[in-house]
């Protein structure tokens, strides 16, 4: 290999972390160095974290085949102000949490029906939802807006100003929880980087080369212990966070590690080679859209939280960041390509373009003009890149 | 000297592992019709695909001299422009539109941007009386016959104001009333002073309507033979398509014992999934031993490939009837899996459209139809499946730098080793091969034979879809031959021969010749 197509597929495997540091570095420049404060790291994780949750299931049903899901943002709506009416109710708060998941999770498994079973092209049946949902979370909130009084839930789910883990260890000026967390995620990482070397290498199985291994390892360390010392500076760990980085981690293991998982990537490659391999290719999509209900349930959950409220226009656009962020991530327009980190990485970037661009004070509409050149852009790249390989 | 309309010469055409068209030259003669046979992948097609310009100029070798001058053709309007006009065998005609819609699609009638319907319909009615229509132009295409909506893709072609036509197996889909019509039409068309150029595997046709006859086969001109001067019956013209030679182009089996039924199908019949009133298998019965290789013959279209997916797991076609018995028992199998888990695999003849996921590795695409193999509740053992792809690399000697290589990658040859593995691994009872070694290069056939007597050394069955007959012949313990969903012969292996095949494929009244 010459060193030219190899700085080429560098480039071409790394192309949204390369891009992640570059705008990172771009707007901290134009910030004076604003966008890196804890605050606002902080802020990038907290008015995301719906994002974070809706792209991770959006992945699943785009993996299938480029198919999206435009229900999301009235799904979360309507969860939503089911949990607030209920906790109106002074219904106990956990079992609100479990009610808004299961209402989540049968919304996805209608969809999932109609797109798996009856073969309903799922653009339609979810811009049904779409209209369906907005329109009865009206009818429940009669227009009105129904505010989020229990504090426990708040707390728990929120993104607000009391809304982080409580740092055990008592630290005063910096909070030393943040740190332990950081230090043990790294001590895990290594670990089974290790682990998982060492055992390959016995099996003779292939393996990195060591120094690409360090070199790896070193700047994931790096940028995790960053990280966290940086939100251990401002007031610890959000608790949005740690829903976030669960439903990250679970679903990174289920697309990555399981047959479910294969079966989603197999139906976006070659749909027919899957059917014939023996495979309900039927069940897979099911999984795919009744899933995304769950996770759509769950961000309701976190929205209504951090804005302690429900209103009939919450989770508006929804489905586009979520869409948009997988895309950007590099998930291929025609299914089949995709993983769970980069879709996150491909929400970190349309979150640290949002904040930058707002910390720089640039108009609204101007931010939407970016964000939609940048997603066009993402998927040029996808597509032309396609062509090439050919 | 002979007046001559086209002149291909030394046309060399070339796909990824193999030579399509390996210097062939053809040449028609102007006011002829010219037919072209030979062979399933003998060249045909994509002879033609190279003079209307669907393979643009430089994607192949050889040079194209039409009506005196040199052509360079890059797309199919630039050869239409000439006249030249190719009527592809699957009719490109768009059900809900209109018939004068569909003839002028792409060459409108009116002004810039204004369609004329007036003039539309008014020319279309004008070509449709030449071809002998009598329908409304604005009939709907969904609503004639086939006979009919072959008769507008020729009308269509007259409106681009063809001088040379090519006919790619006009007659196939017709009945012999509508084939008779449009046979007779082209030699009206031939006073005219048209040209046309025809494919057609119905010998009976071709002599009936050519004035020369070009047989290709396995890329190469073979010879042209001509009304009047050349024996134009359909023996002679066989002799020309199949005059091959088997020597040892295929693996000697030994000590394979042949032993009891493994799989029985009895009246077996099938309709097609869209046209439910067309039966594409039709009351089938045959078997097939363990440790026996069984050849099925028959054209594209015989409804081979049909009868073996509707028997994997009904995954092909509706209102299915028949019994399937295996080792004796019968059974009902309604889904691929089902199918896998009763000793089934059905190794498919579209490797890029249904066998294989070319975005993925070959580790992946191995383990695909036995995923649970390699995995425990659900989760994947990634060494595990690692290392069995490993293990079926070597065994079919795939050649790459790795399995975690993606198959899109790889040659039509290893491609297809990793099909195979795909399905071995599943470990059937009962492998069903649809053209297993088409498009692939000499050497990696002979691989694929060697695998196919392993597997039946093991005591597993093989039914081996084939239209290379040389293939069939040198690897089949025993053949079927199919024509239009009906089993129309069977032969031993000792019985049969290559002309005995295509002579009993190609009757197309094979109950007055048998």
């Amino acid at each position: 290999m010459s060193t030219k197509t190899k700085v080429l597929g560098f480039v071409q495997k790394y192309t949204m972390i390369i891009a992640l540091v570059l705008v990172t570095a771009f707007f901290t420049w134009r910030t004076g160095g604003k966008l890196l404060m804890p605050q606002n790291l902080t802020n990038i994780i907290s008015q995301n974290a719906y994002v974070f949750v809706l792209a991770t299931g959006m992945l699943l049903c785009i993996l299938t085949g480029g198919n999206i899901d435009l229900s999301v943002g009235s799904v979360v709506c309507f969860v939503g102000t089911i949990g607030a009416v209920l906790m109106r109710s002074n219904l106990n708060m956990w079992l609100a949490v479990l009610v808004m998941l299961v209402v989540g999770l049968l919304i996805g498994a209608w969809q999932a029906f109609w797109i798996a079973y009856v073969k309903v092209p799922p653009f339609i049946t979810t811009l049904a939802g779409m209209m369906v949902f907005r329109g009865l979370s009206n009818v429940v909130l009669q227009g009105k807006t129904v505010s989020v009084t229990n504090a426990k839930f708040v707390q728990i789910f929120g993104g607000g100003a009391n809304c982080y883990v409580p740092d055990f260890f008592g630290g005063t000026s910096i909070n030393i929880l943040c740190i332990v967390v950081g230090a043990l995620a790294c001590v895990l990482y290594l670990f089974f980087t290790i682990r998982n070397r060492t055992v390959r290498k016995r099996a003779g199985l292939e393996v990195d080369s060591l120094v690409k291994t360090v070199i790896t390892a070193v700047i994931i360390v790096a940028a995790v212990m960053f990280f966290t010392l940086r939100l251990a500076q401002y007031k610890g760990l959000p608790m949005a966070l740690i829903w976030v980085a669960l439903a990250v981690l679970i679903y990174t293991y289920i697309t990555s590690k399981t047959t479910v998982g294969r079966y989603l990537y197999a139906i976006g490659g070659n749909e027919t080679a899957t059917k014939l391999s023996g495979i309900n290719t039927k069940s897979i999509y099911f999984f795919a859209y009744a899933n995304m209900g769950l996770l759509a349930g769950l961000a309701g959950i976190l929205t209504i939280a951090r804005l302690t409220s429900a209103q009939p226009t919450y989770g508006q656009n929804y489905e586009m960041d979520a869409i948009g962020s997988c895309f950007i991530g590099g998930a291929s327009a025609y299914g089949g390509v995709g993983t769970v980190p980069g879709v996150i990485i491909g929400a970190l970037l349309m979150g640290v373009i949002n904040i930058g661009m707002s910390i720089m004070g640039v108009d609204a509409n101007y931010q939407k003009v970016v964000k939609g050149l940048v997603l066009l852009a993402a998927v040029i790249f996808d597509v032309v890149s396609k062509k090439q390989n050919n | 000297m002979a007046d001559y309309i086209l002149e291909m010469r030394r046309i060399t055409k070339e796909f990824p592992g193999v030579k399509a068209l390996d210097d062939v030259n053809f040449k028609v003669e102007r006011g002829s019709i010219h037919a072209l046979v030979g062979e399933n992948g003998a060249g045909k097609s994509t002879l033609m695909n190279v003079l209307s310009g669907w393979y643009p100029y430089g994607s192949y070798t050889g040079e194209i001299i039409y009506n005196g001058e040199e052509c360079h053709f890059h797309k199919l309007k630039d050869s239409e422009e000439k006249g030249i006009v190719i009527i592809h065998q699957e009719l490109a005609l768009i059900p809900y539109m209109t018939i004068g819609e569909n003839m002028f699609l792409g060459n409108e009638r009116g002004k810039r941007f204004a369609i004329n319907w007036d003039e539309t319909h008014a020319e279309a009615t004008k070509y449709l009386k030449i071809v002998g229509l009598s329908e409304s132009s604005k009939t709907l295409i969904k609503d004639i016959g086939v006979g009919k909506q072959q008769m507008v893709e020729i009308a269509k072609a007259l409106a681009k104001n063809a001088k040379l036509m090519i006919l790619d197996e006009p007659t196939s889909s017709l009945n012999e009333e509508d084939s008779q019509a449009l046979l007779d039409l082209l030699l009206e068309f031939k006073k005219q002073g048209m040209t046309s150029i025809i494919i057609s595997h119905k010998l009976n046709e071709v002599s009936y309507v050519a004035d020369d006859i070009t047989v290709l086969r396995d890329g190469h001109t073979i010879e042209t033979l001509t009304k009047g001067k050349d024996d134009f019956s359909e023996d002679r013209i066989i002799r020309g398509m199949v005059g091959r030679s088997i020597d040892d182009r295929f693996p000697k089996r030994h000590d394979v014992k042949v032993g009891e039924i493994a799989l029985e199908v009895k009246n077996w019949t099938v309709y097609h999934p869209i046209y439910s009133d067309q039966k594409v298998v039709d009351d089938v019965s045959f078997h097939v031993r363990k440790g026996e290789v069984v050849g099925f013959s028959g054209l594209m279209g015989a409804g081979r490939t049909e009868l073996a997916m509707s028997l994997f797991g009904h995954s092909y076609g509706t209102g299915i009837s028949g019994q399937l018995f295996l080792n004796g028992k019968e059974v009902h199998l309604h889904s691929p899996r089902q199918a896998i888990d009763h000793g089934l695999a059905y190794v498919t003849e579209d490797r890029k459209g249904n066998g294989l996921i070319l975005s993925n590795p070959i580790y992946v695409n191995t383990t695909l139809a036995n995923l649970n193999g390699v995995s425990n509740r659900g989760v994947i053992n990634f060494d595990k499946e690692l290392a069995v792809a490993e293990e079926y690399r070597v065994k079919l000697g795939t050649k790459t730098p790795s399995v975690q290589q993606n198959v899109g990658n790889l040659s039509g040859g290893n491609q297809q080793k990793v099909l195979l593995a795909k399905w071995m691994y599943a470990d059937p009872d009962i492998l069903i091969l649809d053209e297993p070694t088409r498009g692939i290069d000499v050497g990696a056939k002979y691989e694929i034979y060697c695998i196919i007597n392993e597997l039946v050394a093991e005591g597993k069955s093989v039914i081996m879809i084939s239209s290379e007959l040389p293939e069939v012949l040198g690897m089949s313990d025993r053949i079927y031959v199919l024509n239009e969903g009906r089993l129309v012969g069977e032969f031993t292996r000792d019985e049969a021969s290559q002309e005995k095949i295509m002579a009993c494929i190609l009757a197309t009244d094979t109950a007055a010749k048998e």
